[in-house]
């Protein structure tokens, strides 16, 4: 191929070979389709991309170095604010790994409202990810009808957990609270609510032509090249890869319930999409079960004081909102963690942008770029 | 709709530092924002500038999301007249800094706020733009601590994110430092 023959050699005012000239487009860290602070470098052949450079660390927080100096439990309300609009599932790992390492047992009754939580908190996620995304192709509508649903989840989070968006609700052995019978009520409204606003976004929004002509045939990334830069989450099963951590590695109490994993195969935009809107049906069903199956009894497990993990290396993997989620953490029988990797969802679905959008015109890569639906300080931590 | 406890946002009362000519030793700076002042007109200017205020479309980080929520339906922002985002520099004239400011990114925001025309205000939003928020520890290397250490705040709106109830109050704040009164009636904390 000609343009990778000229990946290496390109820059600004390069004489390709037809004659045309190249130039550089700066994208970023301020604009209002990156959503947030990322910066891409794109070397165009008029409107089409040769080469895209994405730049991060405009947003690097130092989550994994704030882990070494403080103690296990201190750690917990960074986790809400690696990707803060999937905070539960973050706080889950981590809670999680550190029950794994220190032989914490939890209660069952917690271990279901983490999962009921867990999910309310996907389906908030994937609304403002429905919103931001028909934002960037440049229809305004969605995002109202998406946060007006959003408020309705952040209501409920809110009356158990206090917080509207960094939610620190878990805790080592279980919750920070129980829940009242107005939570479990209003839940089950709002999945009795939210099926019939999924089927309307259907009806006005997926079944636009406008939408399909826009996202069909766009932006291939096939299940190669997941594997190649470890893309997970809807990115893999818009790829026809049924990955799915609570599948694969099944963790809390996924395995007694009941859900399937949407897949579509067509590694496009629009398989993306569609993973995305059925991952809220299936949110809901899981919410609907949980809490018909939720056990009486304590949230809180018998936990010492003082926290402490003995010595080794531990790991453990959650299916966050934007795909697998995983914490590795390193003891040395301290209060203190020795160290603390994050591996982060949107580092890996960005870092396989370079290929996938070489080629490719700039506003489609940006509809490439809005169905990797990427957090920023998710990738620069 | 019923608020819980939290810390209202808290005004800068000093006049933005525009240039100015030099100054003999121990006096205040002179207020130059204008050579020639007409009492009426100013007014008026403040009014229209303090109903339509059009911030700059830039999130860093949670709070982006809480300042997007303000703008979304159940807030709606656009009831005191400050829904427009613009995402150029050159037609806004409030700067929402909503988020954690490292140090990589502190020269584009200081470009951002020199790009601005004046005259400009700034609201620092959440905990990480006031003081640096969580991410301050001793020996941190990367978070610059408030975004005041970069160009002068008006308006500071505590929170973690702060919820959209006090972005709105923090535009009421910035409505009345710059026409002097509050149009909208005052809500007592309970």
């Amino acid at each position: 191929m000609l343009l990778e023959k000229l990946q290496s050699a390109v820059g600004a005012g390069v004489i390709l070979p037809d004659g045309h000239e190249t130039f550089v487009l700066n994208l970023g860290p301020q604009h209002p389709a990156t959503h947030g602070v990322l910066r891409v470098k794109l070397t165009m052949d008029g409107e089409y991309i040769l080469r895209a450079e994405p730049v991060p660390g405009y947003i690097h927080r130092m989550q994994e170095k704030m882990g070494e100096n403080r103690s296990w439990s201190k750690y917990l309300p960074n986790t809400s604010r690696i990707d803060y609009l999937s905070a539960m599932t973050y706080t889950h790992a981590y809670v999680l790994v550190v029950e794994r390492a220190a032989g914490i047992e939890v209660p069952p009754r917690a271990e279901y409202l983490r999962v009921i939580t867990s999910e309310l908190n996907r389906i908030s996620s994937h609304l403002v990810w429905f919103g931001a995304f028909l934002l960037d192709l440049g229809g305004f509508t969605p995002l109202l009808y998406a946060f007006d649903d959003r408020e309705k989840i952040l209501d409920l989070l809110e009356s158990v957990t206090g917080s509207r968006l960094t939610y620190c609700y878990y805790r080592f052995g279980g919750l920070c609270n129980d829940v009242d019978a107005e939570f479990l009520t209003g839940a089950r409204e709002f999945v009795a609510y939210m099926r019939p606003r999924l089927a309307m976004y259907r009806q006005l929004v997926t079944d636009n032509i406008i939408l399909r002509k826009r996202l069909e045939g766009i932006g291939r990334i096939d299940a190669e090249l997941c594997r190649k830069y470890g893309a997970t989450g809807p990115v893999i099963r818009g790829a026809g890869v049924a990955n799915d951590v609570r599948r694969v590695e099944p963790y809390s109490v996924y395995p007694l319930l009941d859900f399937k994993i949407p897949v579509y195969s067509e590694c496009d935009c629009m398989a993306r999409y569609l993973v995305r809107m059925d991952e809220m049906e299936q949110s809901l069903r899981i919410v609907e079960q949980a809490i018909a199956q939720l056990p009486e009894g304590p949230v809180m497990g018998k936990v010492p004081r003082v926290v402490k993990v003995p010595a080794g290396d531990y790991y453990h993997a959650v299916e966050a909102a934007r795909g697998r989620f995983a914490i590795r953490i390193v003891s040395d029988g301290k209060e203190i963690p020795y160290r603390i990797k994050l591996r982060t969802p949107s580092f890996s679905n960005l870092s396989l942008f370079e290929e996938a959008s070489r080629g490719m015109m700039l506003p489609d890569a940006l509809a490439l770029m809005g169905s990797l639906d990427l957090v920023i300080p998710d990738i620069d931590r | 709709m019923e608020t819980p406890d939290q810390p209202s946002p808290q005004v800068n009362s000093a006049p933005n530092p525009t240039p100015t000519g030099p100054v003999g030793d121990g006096e205040p700076a002179p207020d130059c924002s204008s050579i020639v002042r007409f009492a009426k007109l100013d007014e008026l200017l403040a009014l229209g500038r303090a109903n339509s205020l059009w911030p700059l479309t830039f999130g860093l980080a949670c709070c982006a999301i809480e300042m997007m929520a303000a703008g979304a339906s159940r807030f709606d922002i656009s009831r005191f007249g400050a829904e427009v985002f613009r995402p150029s520099p050159r037609q806004a004239d409030v700067m929402i800094v909503a988020g954690t400011i490292n140090r990589k990114m502190a020269l584009a925001v200081k470009t951002l706020y020199d790009q601005m025309p004046e005259p400009k205000w700034v609201i620092a939003l959440g905990n990480c733009a006031i003081s640096g928020g969580p991410f301050v520890f001793p020996g941190q290397y990367a978070v610059v601590e408030g975004v005041d250490k970069l160009f002068p705040v008006d308006v500071y709106v505590p929170g973690c994110p702060p919820r959209p109830e006090a972005l709105i109050e923090g535009i009421l704040a910035l409505e009345e430092k710059i026409t002097g009164k509050r149009r909208w009636p005052r809500v007592p904390p309970q």
